[in-house]
């Protein structure tokens, strides 16, 4: 370290000392005046950096838990921790953008039709049990899509809220894909290129299977107990190799196991349609006369088969006798079809229900002409006029409402979300913290140790909670569009699930016994939400495109479709050689190339990184024969010569670290050996200094 | 910015910043965690670079170092003399290597060094075994802490001498898709 300081100052001195002379003449003072901005840039952007580094919350939280629990079970507080910043900031859209202009520049509450509670359910309004359900004033409010006018531009500014709506609704959307894709990038760059399973297993398990994070005993006893679990495993695959003892008993065992689970999946999603379908059978009767049951059933039965059908999945996979990595991966996997089949049941069933409110809207609609129609023939007869007849003087509360259907998916949407949260705490409380506290006072008066055998202490399942909190935010991606609300409890919950996790982790928990992580876990978590946010893309674009919006509610009312604001943007705002270009773009004849093209580019690139694999192949295998090749020459040359013995060593020197410079930060690698530094000059060629890589220069200097 | 602070120059707190990978406000914390392990040895001020090292015995006993079964060879291979006494330069440099920032090839260099018990540039049998046992806490037999050694040796020596060179075990190292992971302090 001391030398490296020297070596730093050195640079500095030499740098300045010969910075003056690189700009001669004409060119100085422009090039003086560079260098100057471009220290200033680098001061800029590590102040920066360290203020970004001071922002971020939870560290010390995080810490705990790791040293406790070791660096997967943190792995989910970090991953939680991300989420909570992406929510912030498509809450920050949200709010700023849609919500904030509706309330300030939009008319207030009890102003138009839309934003009055209807006449018949003023009464009922404020009770807390139609509140709980988001009827009554949460209705009609701006957390869901009726609440928004669909005047063109509001306020002194003009603000177009309808186009601003649709355009954060896709661009919520948007910015998550690019978030999301940029952090598997950059998770799959530090992955490493990963070799077979099985090249290195001894090696790989002697250096890398302390986890230098534990700094708790009682973790750093369970990981001494795993690891040598785990050597011996091996050991004994190494020593025998596992006959199949009656393959075909497992093979008929493992078919009868893949049908139960598929009865299973059918069953809960039939359950789910069910359940969808009564609840319909029971709007339609009077609110009053249902249980809480009957009014909650469907979110009640999903968080229900949420929480039973995991654990059933896992009892049947042991009829199946598979390598616990593989058993874990199966069982993501069918976590993973469960929860989907849950959630596109429920949607289809929501579809449904929409259709129906679609036709019961045509009926109304043709209900408020008729009552207009009738008003302005009562108006002429009375005053004898047949035009500029005022417009009705009634309420807004009486005025006839349609049924707004995307309200309603809003709602549906956000019971859903909050039965998860109610679900999920509760959960924690009994399961983990009941739990814990039954076999910590019920130890004293017990037949049989409560701790060592069953129940125990609970372990914290890293893949479930990972599950719920991917499948937590695909239902937020989806009901955003129709209850900007949501976003915003989305955001509370998140941060109250860090504090509360954290604790119950802490104080109810203990070490995993044995840890098998997923290699890459990482990637496969962000690759499985990146599935989700399409899936939950998919139905929100399908209705944009095809479901008419309802006539009475929302920004989008009055159009025949919702894309009509952007057309009539389009055609109103911009200049008109826009409107020509985006007719010209929207022309498949133009759309076809393009997306071949698209295709073309994705196979070259496809094509270039296969070659760059092929290539490093080859220097990897040259690598290896030419230190064979050394080696191998040393030896035949006579290995008790004194001189091919420091021939070797030289040779070999020129791998060791002592005396080789090479960029150590990104794929390609610049070797450059070099033995001693004669001069300045020598030394600037050697460490080859670019004004501004921070990050080249740290590497070069940790070389030395 | 922030508060003014007289335990480094600016200059001094810049230079940490280009060596290492922590920010300056984990550096003037890193200070603090190296002043509590010898309050009566360690100086607030290091505005003149006083040339204090700390004892292995006393750095050992760190909470992040404590359950570490390779706690003594961390701390030896970053200490200048080889015996484990660290200046404030290397006990920053150790922390800063073992981070999550610093890249895979740092501590691939890094790691060698550690499993390197007699200092020879080689990771022999006899390393590996010493690794072992660490790891184990001797629950395995003899014959089987051999047979692990010799398959390991198989596996990852490329140049036939019955020995791991840096080479080697950097390439072996460089694909273990844990290694970023374990080999990794927050401090």
């Amino acid at each position: 370290m001391k030398r490296r300081l020297k070596c730093l100052k050195e640079a500095q001195a030499f740098v300045e000392k010969f910075e003056g002379a690189l700009g001669k003449g004409k060119g100085r003072r422009l090039y003086a005046f560079k260098v100057m901005m471009t220290k200033k840039l680098i001061k800029f952007n590590r102040d920066f950096e360290n203020f970004k580094t001071a922002c971020i919350p939870w560290e010390s939280r995080i810490k705990e838990v790791e040293s406790h629990f070791g660096s997967s079970v943190a792995s989910y507080f970090i991953f939680l921790r991300w989420m909570y910043g992406l929510n912030l900031v498509l809450f920050g859209f949200v709010f700023g953008l849609v919500v904030i202009p509706e309330v300030l520049m939009g008319m207030p509450y009890g102003s138009i039709a839309r934003k009055t509670v209807p006449r018949d359910e003023q009464d009922s309004a404020m009770d807390f049990s139609v509140l709980f359900e988001f009827g009554g004033y949460c209705k009609y409010s701006i957390m869901f899509y009726g609440y928004y006018n669909n005047q063109r531009s509001i306020g002194l500014l003009q603000f177009r809220l309808p186009l601003s709506y649709l355009l954060v609704g896709v661009g919520i959307f948007g910015y998550s894909l690019m978030v999301v894709i940029r952090t598997m990038a950059r998770n799959a760059n530090e992955g490493g290129d990963g070799a077979e399973e099985g090249a290195f297993t001894f090696s790989w398990k002697l250096f890398t299977s302390w986890d230098y994070l534990i700094g708790n005993p009682e973790t750093a006893d369970n990981k001494f107990a795993s690891t040598t679990t785990s050597f011996k495993e091996s050991i004994v695959d190494e020593q025998e190799n596992l006959k199949d003892e009656n393959i075909h008993l497992r093979r008929f065992l493992r078919v009868i196991a893949n049908i139960l689970i598929l009865c299973c999946l059918g069953g809960s999603g039939y359950l789910i349609y069910y359940v969808v379908k009564r609840s319909q059978e029971f709007a339609k009767k009077d609110r009053n006369e249902l249980t809480w049951l009957q009014k909650n059933e469907v979110e009640i039965v999903m968080s229900l088969l949420g929480l039973v059908c995991p654990p059933l999945f896992e009892v049947i996979s042991e009829l199946e006798e598979y390598h616990p990595r593989i058993a874990l991966k199966w069982q993501l996997a069918r976590i993973f079809a469960l929860f989907l089949g849950n959630l596109y049941t429920f949607l289809f069933a929501l579809f449904d229900e929409v259709n129906a409110k679609l036709d019961n809207e045509k009926e109304i609609k043709n209900e408020t002409i008729w009552a207009l129609k009738e008003y302005y023939d009562n108006y002429t007869l009375h005053h004898n006029v047949t035009e500029n007849i005022p417009p009705p003087n009634i309420s807004p509360a009486d005025v006839i409402r349609g049924p707004c259907w995307e309200t309603e998916v809003g709602i549906e949407f956000v019971k859903l979300t909050v039965s998860d949260i109610q679900v999920t705490y509760l959960t924690i409380l009994i399961g983990d913290f009941l739990r814990a506290v039954i076999v910590r006072f019920l130890n004293y008066c017990w037949c049989w140790d409560l701790e060592a055998g069953f129940p125990s202490y609970g372990e914290f399942d890293i893949s479930g909670n990972v599950l719920g909190l991917i499948f937590n935010q695909g239902m937020i991606w989806m009901g955003a569009f129709y209850a900007p609300g949501l976003v915003g409890i989305n955001v509370l919950r998140l941060l109250s699930s860090m504090y509360y996790q954290c604790w119950a982790v802490m104080s109810c928990n203990v070490p995993h016994e044995r840890v098998f992580k997923a290699s890459r876990s990482n990637n496969f978590y962000m690759g499985l939400l990146l599935l989700v946010l399409f899936l939950s893309l998919m139905p929100v674009i399908y209705s944009i495109m095809t479901l008419p919006p309802s006539f009475d509610c929302g920004p989008f009312s009055g159009k025949d479709q919702m894309y009509d604001v952007i057309m009539e943007t389009i055609e109103k705002d911009l200049p008109p050689f826009m409107a020509d270009i985006f007719s010209y773009a929207s022309n498949p004849g133009l759309i076809m190339p393009a997306v071949l093209l698209m295709v073309l580019a994705i196979y070259y690139l496809n094509a270039v990184s296969k070659a760059y694999q092929n290539s490093n192949m080859d220097l990897k295998r040259k690598m290896q024969m030419v230190e064979g090749c050394v080696f191998g020459c040393c030896k035949s040359s006579g290995s008790s010569h004194s001189s091919s013995r420091s021939q070797a060593t030289r040779a070999s020197a020129r791998y060791c670290p002592r005396t080789s410079t090479r960029s150590r930060h990104g794929k390609r690698k610049r070797w450059t050996t070099t033995t001693k530094i004669v001069s300045s000059k020598e030394f600037l060629f050697v460490l080859d200094i670019k004004f501004g890589t921070k990050s080249n220069f740290k590497g070069v200097i940790y070389a030395i | 910015m922030g508060n003014k602070q007289t335990i480094f120059t600016d200059e001094q707190l810049d230079a940490y910043q280009d060596c290492t990978f922590f920010t300056r406000k984990e550096i003037l914390r890193l200070h603090g965690r190296y002043h509590e392990l010898a309050p009566h040895l360690v100086p607030m001020d290091y505005t003149n670079d006083p040339d204090v090292k700390v004892p292995l015995a006393l750095i050992v006993n760190m909470p992040e170092l404590k359950e570490n079964p390779f706690r003594n060879r961390i701390v030896e291979s970053f200490s200048e003399d080889g015996k484990g006494n660290l200046s404030f330069n290397d006990f920053v440099d150790m922390f800063s290597v073992l981070s999550e920032m610093a890249p895979r090839e740092l501590k691939a260099i890094y790691a060698f060094k550690i499993y390197d018990f007699n200092v020879d540039n080689y990771i022999c049998k006899e390393d590996l075994e010493k690794t072992l046992n660490r790891l184990t806490k001797e629950e395995l037999t003899p014959e089987e802490v051999i047979l692990v050694c010799e398959k390991a040796i198989e596996e990852a020596d490329l140049d036939g001498d019955n020995k791991l060179s840096f080479a080697d075990f950097e390439n072996m190292i460089s694909r273990a898709p844990d290694f970023l992971s374990t080999f990794h302090i927050r401090i």
